[in-house]
């Protein structure tokens, strides 16, 4: 056995939630300040059907590869018909896309407080429980509850007054409270969008634990420790951000035997969780690692304005989940490269100039690692869906990405200036993930490059992710993290590229 | 050749930072009054 760790399977899901658009934080703003919003907004969300359907969703569950999107003809949204011409199905090779209702589902399952957070009406809470059981994955470890007992003023006749209604298709399934005990009703860290948001981290994430574990095949007690890299806060008022997010998704999942930790890095968290998770197995201190990162509903409609004035459907919809497992070294999996100075930074010290960062992040740790940029198959950077990102005004972040990239790679006399545009096509693919700030940052690639490495069509791909840490408030400072992974060279050498079928 | 000038500056994260375009602009003597940085993604 080798003495690397590996990324041993991964999961990919999506939740498509319409309902949920409008507590997205800019749709939220804007409908409070136009009551005649939501209505418009309600107006223009997407089917579950369309979702599905929807080329960038299927590339993301893994039905679709990057190179085949590229394929596609824009406009995607208007695209019908699955790989091959068929009918595109929820299930993905590498996850799945859940519809709302299963999403409530999970919801009410992922909410342990009592009273309790999220409240569906009677008849919704049996019919969430029996969508629950009828789940491949999750029935196993459900049973219908008896009905709680209601209380002497009951919340649903009564809702608190902050408490937000909870749709599917229209009919409103219950209520989503603040904490209501005496410990925390005055408690703004406690409100019921900011668990709203918390709680859907967590449902999102469990989804695509156990997708994980069932494409592994392994059993959540099998799993040693679980990081979490969402970007939710969760705490009160004492520890606003104080996290505990990965053993709640672990403990939703049976990781009975797991502990865990949340890492924090803004959009960069699970390129960090990804080399932290690494460099503790290959420390030998945990066998069997999961990193995990729940859906941000924040982000839900957060370029809702421009589809609206172009009369599209709102394409920002659903809440993104992914799971990584490391694993020490099978001899088989492509492995993360580790040893010192393979790992890609930026310092504090570095200057914020696009040039000073890519140089730190990029040209340094290849170099390090005595690599040329024409050593890399595939680079991943922001890989946010550019049908999203372009009609409200933000470009496409891939290929500004991309651009710099091969910008450094001519000023580092690896290529010529003409060659810039050639070489992008065959080391780039379009963004594919939906605007769900961590999850879109280079890892959406790392599924589709672990098959690619595997099935011999790459040898090595650089995951290029980076972080607004001046978000904080604390800083002006900028972040970016990079790693490299490639075929396990415990397999032998690949023939050679030109060759290969990228 | 900006000095004496008061600048305002923006900047995004996928493009160019308002800290290095503020940088820039002090070099040529400029006053930055107001910097932002943009996220939107």
């Amino acid at each position: 056995m080798g003495t690397h760790p590996v990324i041993k399977n991964f999961s990919y899901c999506l939740a498509q939630v319409p309902d949920l658009v409008r507590y997205g934080s800019k749709p939220r703003r804007d409908i409070a300040r136009d009551q005649g919003l939501e209505e418009k907004i309600s107006r223009s969300l997407r089917s579950y059907p369309e979702a599905v359907c929807y080329p960038p969703n299927q590339t993301f569950v893994g039905n679709l590869t990057p190179e085949e999107l590229a394929k596609i003809p824009r406009p995607w949204f208007q695209s019908r018909g699955g790989p091959g011409g068929g009918e595109p199905e929820g299930i993905g090779r590498f996850g799945e896309i859940a519809d709302q209702e299963l999403f409530l589902a999970l919801l009410n399952v992922a909410d342990v407080l009592k009273p309790p957070l999220f409240q569906p009406d009677e008849l919704y809470r049996v019919r969430l429980e029996q969508r629950l059981a009828s789940h491949p994955l999750f029935g196993a470890d459900t049973s219908p509850s008896p009905p709680p007992p209601q209380p002497a003023h009951s919340p649903l006749s009564t809702p608190h007054p902050t408490s937000l209604p909870i749709y599917h298709r229209q009919e409103r399934y219950g209520w989503f409270h603040r904490d209501q005990r005496a410990e925390g009703v005055d408690d703004e860290n406690l409100a019921a969008h900011h668990l709203l948001e918390n709680l859907s981290t967590k449902a999102s994430a469990a989804l695509a634990l156990k997708w994980l574990l069932h494409r592994e095949d392994i059993s959540a007690n099998q799993v040693d420790f679980v990081i979490s890299c969402g970007e939710e806060a969760c705490g009160d008022r004492y520890q606003r951000g104080g996290g505990g997010m990965a053993k709640a998704i672990g403990q939703m999942c049976g990781c009975n035997q797991a502990s865990g930790l949340d890492i924090k890095n803004f959009c960069a968290a699970p390129a960090s969780a990804l080399i932290l998770a690494g460099a503790m197995v290959q420390s030998g201190l945990h066998e069997r690692i999961v990193v995990v990162g729940g859906g941000s509903l924040a982000k839900l409609g957060m370029k809702f304005q421009a589809f609206l004035a172009e009369q599209m459907p709102i394409l920002d919809d659903c809440l993104a989940s992914l799971a990584f497992l490391v694993t020490a070294d099978d001899g088989l999996s492509p492995i993360i490269r580790l040893e010192p100075g393979a790992v890609g930074k930026v310092p504090i010290g570095a200057s914020g100039s696009e040039e000073s960062v890519y140089r730190s992040y990029l040209l340094e740790p290849l170099s390090r690692l005595g690599l040329d940029f024409t050593d890399i198959d595939k680079f991943a950077p922001e890989l946010q869906n550019p049908e999203i990102m372009e009609r409200s005004g933000s470009g496409d972040v891939a290929k500004k990405n991309y651009r710099k990239i091969a910008a450094m790679a001519v000023l580092s006399q690896a290529l010529e200036k003409k060659e810039m545009n050639s070489w992008i096509q065959t080391i780039g693919m379009p963004g594919f993930a939906p605007t769900q700030g961590h999850i879109p940052s280079a890892v959406p690639y790392l599924g589709h490059a672990t098959e690619a490495i595997r099935g011999e069509r790459i040898q090595r791909a650089m995951f290029l992710a980076k972080a607004s840490i001046f978000l904080n408030r604390c800083t002006d400072l900028f972040d970016g993290v990079s790693f490299i992974i490639e075929r396990n060279p415990q397999l032998g050498p690949l023939e050679k590229q030109s060759n290969r079928q990228l | 050749m900006l000095t004496g000038k008061k600048t305002i500056v923006f900047g995004e994260r996928d493009e160019i930072s308002a800290t290095a375009t503020s940088a820039c602009l002090k070099a040529a003597g400029a006053e930055v009054v107001y910097e932002n940085t943009a996220c939107f993604v």
